[in-house]
């Protein structure tokens, strides 16, 4: 019976998808529908075949099947989304890879949301939502709740990624920061983020364990901020249901500061306490030791939560936005210095009587790489937010440089990491495939963050002071176009940089998929707990 | 007064100090004697129910495979 209804509204949805599309005013909205279209006719087809088929569930097994969907679609998604970036590095250093055949499709203005939003959303967004599913249930010991709610989730976010895509390049985007998605994918994230947060809570409401490990509390905190941040930025009244385009219900300064008060908490609750979750799951569980002070997680928690959510501002220093507000945003944005860190030290102590692991373990090396750059970003960020320095840093590549330490460094390793430690846990298998590869990874990874973090210093602070030079006369000596011909021996740096990272993406894409194909899988695991007669 | 100084003048006095109120409560709440316990439980229990759920049937081994 309910098969039946599902077929109906699937076969209600494609129908009119294809009548929007036809209906479309423009041509991301026409694209977008049509993939609606071909997502649930997919989708119709799938239920109309499994239809009447025996449903089992194991209520005693975790359902992993997603958490290994997940892995794939991290994977997947990561090196689309770091060769976009080296695309676009290259763009810049090359502007004649700006191809006349593919304007206004594949410029740099049309893929530079892509490659936010790909690394961003697609690579950090499964690597959450895999992460949540696998550490809600492990330290729940509880199987997730809501039976197929969490595949929901998982596809609702791969359509979520494939529309976006699709319509950035076409040239649909609510001009919003690290936001680009038009109005109807708003919804559907929406949709799908309420999901998400009915499977993790209805899991931890299931639970077996009486006390809620901290890293459900990052991620808990990761799901119901980001629910918050998502709908508040995206006020918007669509122009017709027929258009991608939409009319902020905010406008001018007002608007700004909600940007950024949703931008900065997108980088402080997606980026970073959802992050800490994973560090605070897979950093112990690899080192096989308790988290240095369990205290100070609480505390890392509380400091987080409390500070983060006033630190935006410091996006719109010397803007229309009024002094009290920049200065607000500044101050706790050096606050955050010390919960940062003391995460950080709590992280990386962990190992402490632990630390020969380093030399023998390329994965805690990268977990422990990755809280290295989770500190430095912190102290880094910290630091520009203050106005003086934000006067020479703020709209140069330093900025880029910055997130980019804190997006390949922190989040990049800590994914990698947790990609390396769940495939042979996932598969059953009995280890990876190669560990050589892992440190090849490593390296690449680590020289390529390098590179481009020293690369954006350099131009960064030589744009700011090209700017700011004047003469005896108090005219100024640079001309813009002078700091971007400068700039481009850094770009090209930066451009290597990406491709090293890249490369040792596609290395482990390799390692994992020979985990899984080339290495015996163990024994199966004791499922139905049967007790060896001894 | 407006609206705006009004919310303004409450929310830089009051709501300001009860906010670092909550906030230094639960710093003290998370070091209050006789906690350590708890806390060094809740540590460790990453390390329990890695392959399956608990509860349901047999008891179930309390530690993972690999520490077994």
């Amino acid at each position: 019976m309910w098969d039946y209804l599902k077929l109906i509204v699937l076969g209600s949805i494609a129908v009119l998808a294809a009548i929007a599309s036809n209906y479309g005013h423009d041509l991301a909205y026409q694209v977008n529908a049509i993939v609606v279209m071909l997502a649930a006719g997919l989708t119709f087809i799938w239920t109309l075949r499994t239809m009447g088929e025996p449903k089992r569930i194991n209520r005693n097994e975790y359902m992993d099947g997603v958490v290994r969907a997940g892995v794939i679609a991290t994977t997947f998604w990561g090196v689309v989304g770091f060769l976009v970036g080296v695309v676009i590095a290259f763009q810049l250093a090359y502007p004649a890879l700006n191809f006349e055949w593919s304007q206004g499709i594949l410029n740099f203005g049309r893929l530079r949301p892509l490659h936010t939003s790909a690394v961003i959303f697609a690579f950090g967004g499964n690597a959450l939502i895999m992460s949540s599913f696998y550490i809600v249930q492990r330290t729940s010991a509880a199987r997730l709740w809501g039976g197929n709610l969490a595949w929901f989730v998982f596809w609702g976010w791969q359509l979520m990624i494939v529309l976006a895509a699709t319509s950035y390049v076409l040239g649909g985007t609510s001009g919003k920061e690290y936001a680009e998605t038009v109005w109807y994918i708003d919804l559907w994230i929406t949709v799908v983020w309420l999901a998400f947060l009915a499977v993790f809570m209805g899991t931890l409401i299931n639970r077996k364990e009486p006390h809620i490990y901290v890293a459900n509390w990052f991620l808990l905190s990761m799901i119901v901020t980001i629910a918050m941040l998502h709908l508040g930025n995206n006020l918007a009244i669509p122009v017709s249901i027929f258009s991608s385009q939409a009319v902020q219900v905010t406008a001018g300064v007002q608007d700004a500061m909600i940007q950024w008060w949703y931008g900065h908490n997108a980088v402080g609750f997606f980026l970073t306490a959802g992050f800490l979750g994973m560090m605070y799951y897979f950093v112990p569980k690899q080192a096989e030791r308790p988290v240095f002070s369990y205290k100070l997680s609480i505390i890392h928690f509380w400091a987080l939560i409390f500070l983060y959510i006033w630190a935006g501002p410091h996006h719109l220093h010397y803007t229309a936005l009024p002094d009290w507000a920049s200065t607000l945003g500044m101050t706790f944005s050096v606050m955050l210095w010390m919960p940062s860190w003391g995460g950080m030290i709590n992280g990386l102590m962990t190992l402490s009587g632990a630390w020969d692991k380093l030399r023998t373990d390329p994965i805690i090396r990268m977990m422990v790489v990755s809280v290295g750059f989770y500190g430095m970003s912190t102290f880094e960020g910290p630091m520009m937010s203050i106005k003086a320095v934000n006067s020479l840093s703020h709209y140069t590549d330093w900025t880029i440089g910055h997130v980019h330490s804190g997006a390949l460094g922190w989040n990049g390793m800590i994914t990698f990491g947790a990609l390396y430690f769940l495939t042979p846990r996932l598969w059953n298998r009995d280890g990876l495939y190669s560990l050589k590869l892992v440190s090849w990874h490593f390296w690449l990874a680590t020289i390529g963050i390098v590179l481009y973090a020293s690369a954006m210093w350099v131009t960064g602070i030589m744009e700011g002071l090209m700017w700011r030079e004047v003469d005896a006369n108090g005219f100024l000596v640079n001309a813009f176009a002078d700091t971007v011909s400068a700039k481009f021996p850094m770009y090209v740096v930066r451009g290597l940089g990406g491709v090293m990272f890249l490369t040792g993406a596609i290395i482990m894409a390799y390692n994992l998929y020979m985990t899984v194909r080339a290495q015996p899988a163990k024994a199966a695991a004791n499922a139905n707990n049967f007790v060896p007669a001894e | 007064m407006e609206t705006y100084s009004l919310l303004r003048e409450f929310a830089d006095s009051w709501m300001l100090l009860l906010l670092v109120l909550i906030f230094l409560g639960t710093v003290f709440w998370a070091w209050r004697p006789g906690s350590r316990k708890l806390h060094d439980e809740a540590a460790k229990s990453i390390f329990r129910n890695e392959l399956k759920p608990a509860g349901g049937g047999a008891p179930a081994p309390a530690r993972s495979e690999r520490e077994a």
